[in-house]
């Protein structure tokens, strides 16, 4: 019964269900299920690309075939929903209404029949995902910042008063802003002015696999790289960094324990390194976009390497930077792994990032995890706001 | 007259091209003088020199001797050289927690490959959607889609996995059952699902900025020969966004292999990626250097090869719309 509480009664499949097939799909070798899963998807895309294809036609056959999908496409995703025993009705019931305002829908649509058929099939998939993978996640978690640790308890804003008063919420505020001040500056300064250095150079393309490559390589990667240049230990150094000082008739120094936010700059100087290769291929592909014409045009004006780069190159590339801009300060915002990896939050390194996941999978406290992440969507809010302006703007030129 | 112009022309033709090619060639040479200055090429340099050492000293690192890397730096290997190839036999075989390395990096491949594939294909349907087919609210919903990236990852995963494990029962009546595979060995279904659904805002925005960007007059002219939207997506817009949607395949790749937040979160414990692996490695083998740097140089070569074959659409391809002013 659709009704019915899942746990007083064993639901029994339908016969075939998506679960059913992912089921069976674990079952088999991790390589195997590569083929297998990316046909039966690319089967399903077909379907979709049919109907589209055959939707919009006229004629008597293509109308039945309209009318059969409308209803065949609802009742299949609640059967592929695993459906419960008895439910059959209800499923029916359900795909039937579905269907047919669908089809009436269609039918009636403005555009001529089959127009909204196709656009609900080209919308679909992705718009499912993001109902069920964004839209009703995010209003979960601000409804669940208001309760208490077991989510049961309202208890106002209590959550977010402990985010800015108890030391681990308030540290990971104040370090996720010098990440996302810091980061994304550095990182798009320094692949600007190298994507500038090496335009035209020789070895251009080594020059920029080097930068690039550690980009590729991922935050656990990149942690475990840096850990081994920030060593700390009694005696002969391994880490560069102490090695270095060590050679100079240094103390060695507990990098990744030293406070106050050394460590916490020290964390950030891995996500500049990894994040310049990214600013750089994008800014570099951007200057040779430049028209070389302007560029001739200011140096035949006189102007020299600096002026040309202020008054033509930034300009023509203002597009870009921004997208950069805005990327990596997304990425420095959302920063868990490289906090996981090296510190694990010890030592006042913590993020909001981090510390959520941290709250929750630690100490099962959803209400303040909730709370940490709302203030995080609340951080990023600008960001974006700024970008769709610029995207309006953009399609208002169009 | 016209005759022997006609005879004479190629020769002439030729040397002139030879001519002009060995002109424009002295003419670039003379403009790069001009445009790069000696500074910016060493300054250059010396970025990519502290660029590469930390990835190098590890690298150095992974080939030498497990107990000469607990006691000497990297940097010794020069006075004093000794290698060996037994960290890299040693880091697939033995694991961290549960699973080898080895087996991780398997499941590292079985996770990614599929994302990327099925992201690909979801987003450029309805990217194809928002640029070609006239709708109201079209504006609307497509700035919506592109701020949903406001939504961070960490805020969607504890509601997602309940969605995933528990279903969704709204006062009694179940409108999703779950799904029920947390106990299923080697199922990625999942890590594939939440993989996807976090990659679509960014997807969506990049590849309607490129599909949007196709001449009008191609997609006439299929409309024109009677095709439907169906084949005009199947065989103009794949074909023509290929380089879009090589360079996004490249960042998802990279992006979804280098993920731990994500899989850490949804995969069972026998589905476990790579970057689990090392992560738990490093907690477990503590100081086990000669391990570590092995396991890290196994999980970079994919993404580095990957990078490597499609880098010649990774600039062209993306940026054409994305950063068009």
């Amino acid at each position: 019964m659709v009704t019915r509480a899942p746990v007083e009664t064993r639901p029994t499949t339908l016969g075939f269900s998506l679960n059913s097939f992912f089921r069976w799909l674990g079952g088999l070798n991790p390589i195997v299920q590569i083929p297998i899963i990316v046909v039966v998807f690319g089967a399903v895309v077909g379907l979709i690309l049919l109907l589209i294809e055959y939707a919009p036609r006229p004629g008597r056959g293509y109308f039945w075939l309209r009318l059969a999908a409308c209803f065949l496409l609802p009742v299949l995703a609640f059967m592929l929903l695993r459906p419960y025993q008895n439910a059959v009705i209800y499923v029916l019931g359900i795909a039937v209404i579905l269907g047919a305002v669908l089809f009436w829908a269609d039918y009636r649509s403005r555009q001529g029949a089959g127009y909204l058929f196709q656009l609900i099939l080209f919308a679909a998939p992705a718009t499912i995902l993001l109902l069920v993978g964004l839209i009703y996640p995010a209003i979960s978690t601000l409804v669940q910042s208001f309760f208490d640790k077991t989510g049961d308890n309202f208890v106002g804003l209590d959550n977010y008063i402990w985010t800015f008063t108890n030391p681990e919420g308030f540290w990971s505020v104040i370090n996720t802003l010098i990440w996302v001040l810091l980061a994304p500056t550095f990182a798009t300064a320094i692949g600007l002015a190298y994507a500038v250095f090496i335009d035209r150079a020789k070895g251009e393309r080594v020059l920029k696999i080097l930068i690039f490559m550690p980009f590729a390589i991922s935050f656990v990667g990149a942690g475990i790289i840096w850990k081994f240049i920030y060593d700390f230990r009694q005696g002969d150094q391994i880490g560069l960094l102490n090695g270095i000082v060590t050679a100079f008739g240094g103390q060695p120094v507990t990098w990744l324990a030293a406070q106050p936010l050394v460590n916490t700059l020290l964390l950030v100087v891995v996500f500049i390194w990894s994040q310049t290769g990214l600013a750089m291929v994008i800014l570099s592909a951007a200057i040779k976009a430049v028209p070389p014409e302007q560029m001739e045009a200011a140096e035949l004006d006189g102007a020299n390497a600096w002026e040309r780069f202020r008054n033509v190159t930034v300009p023509g590339i203002r597009s870009s930077l921004i997208v950069v801009v805005t990327t990596i300060a997304i990425g420095a915002l959302k920063i868990y792994d490289i906090v996981a990896v090296m510190t694990g939050g010890r030592n006042d390194t913590t993020v909001l990032a981090f510390e959520m996941v941290n709250q929750q999978q630690r100490f099962q406290s959803y209400g303040h995890s909730a709370a940490l992440a709302v203030v995080l969507f609340i951080f990023v809010l600008p960001l974006i706001i700024f970008n769709v302006r610029q995207i309006r703007k953009q399609r208002e030129i169009r | 007259m016209t005759i022997s112009t006609e005879v004479v022309e190629p020769v002439v033709d030729s040397r002139s091209a030879r001519q002009v090619a060995r002109d424009t060639r002295r003419h670039e040479a003379m403009a790069r003088k001009r445009l790069t200055s000696k500074g910016a090429t060493i300054a250059a340099i010396v970025i990519a020199f502290f660029w590469t050492i930390p990835t190098f000293g590890l690298f150095i690192t992974s080939f030498r001797p497990g107990s000469d890397t607990q006691s000497s730096g990297w940097w010794t290997v020069f006075v004093d050289p000794a290698f060996t190839l037994d960290n890299y036999r040693q880091a697939l075989t033995s694991g961290g927690t549960a699973l080898t390395l080895g087996a991780s990096f398997l499941n590292s491949l079985a996770i990614t490959i599929p994302v990327v594939v099925f992201a690909l294909a979801v987003a450029s349907l309805i990217a194809y959607a928002f640029a070609w087919i006239d709708f109201k609210g079209r504006n609307f919903f497509f700035i919506f889609i592109f701020a949903l990236q406001i939504v961070p990852l960490q805020m969607a995963l504890v509601p997602l996995l309940s969605l995933f494990s528990r279903g969704l029962t709204i006062n009694d009546v179940t409108i999703f059952p779950g799904l029920e595979l947390r106990g299923i060995e080697h199922s990625f279904a999942t890590v594939w699902i939440a993989h996807v659904i976090f990659a679509m805002p960014l997807a969506i925005f990049l590849l309607h900025n490129f599909i949007a960007e196709i001449p009008h007059e191609v997609i006439e002219a299929a409309r024109v020969d009677g095709a439907g939207h169906g084949q005009i997506f199947f065989r103009l817009i794949l074909p023509l966004a290929a380089p879009a949607l090589a360079s996004f395949a490249v960042l998802e790749f990279i992006w979804v292999w280098n993920d731990l937040l994500v899989a850490t979160i949804f995969a069972p414990s026998s589905s476990l990626p790579l970057t689990q692996s090392l992560n738990s490695l490093s907690g477990t083998w503590g100081d086990q250097w000669f391990l570590q740097s092995a396991g890290t140089f196994i999980s970079i070569l994919v993404p580095l090869i990957v990078f490597f074959a499609l880098q010649r659409f990774f600039v062209r391809g993306l940026l054409a719309g994305a950063t068009k002013g």
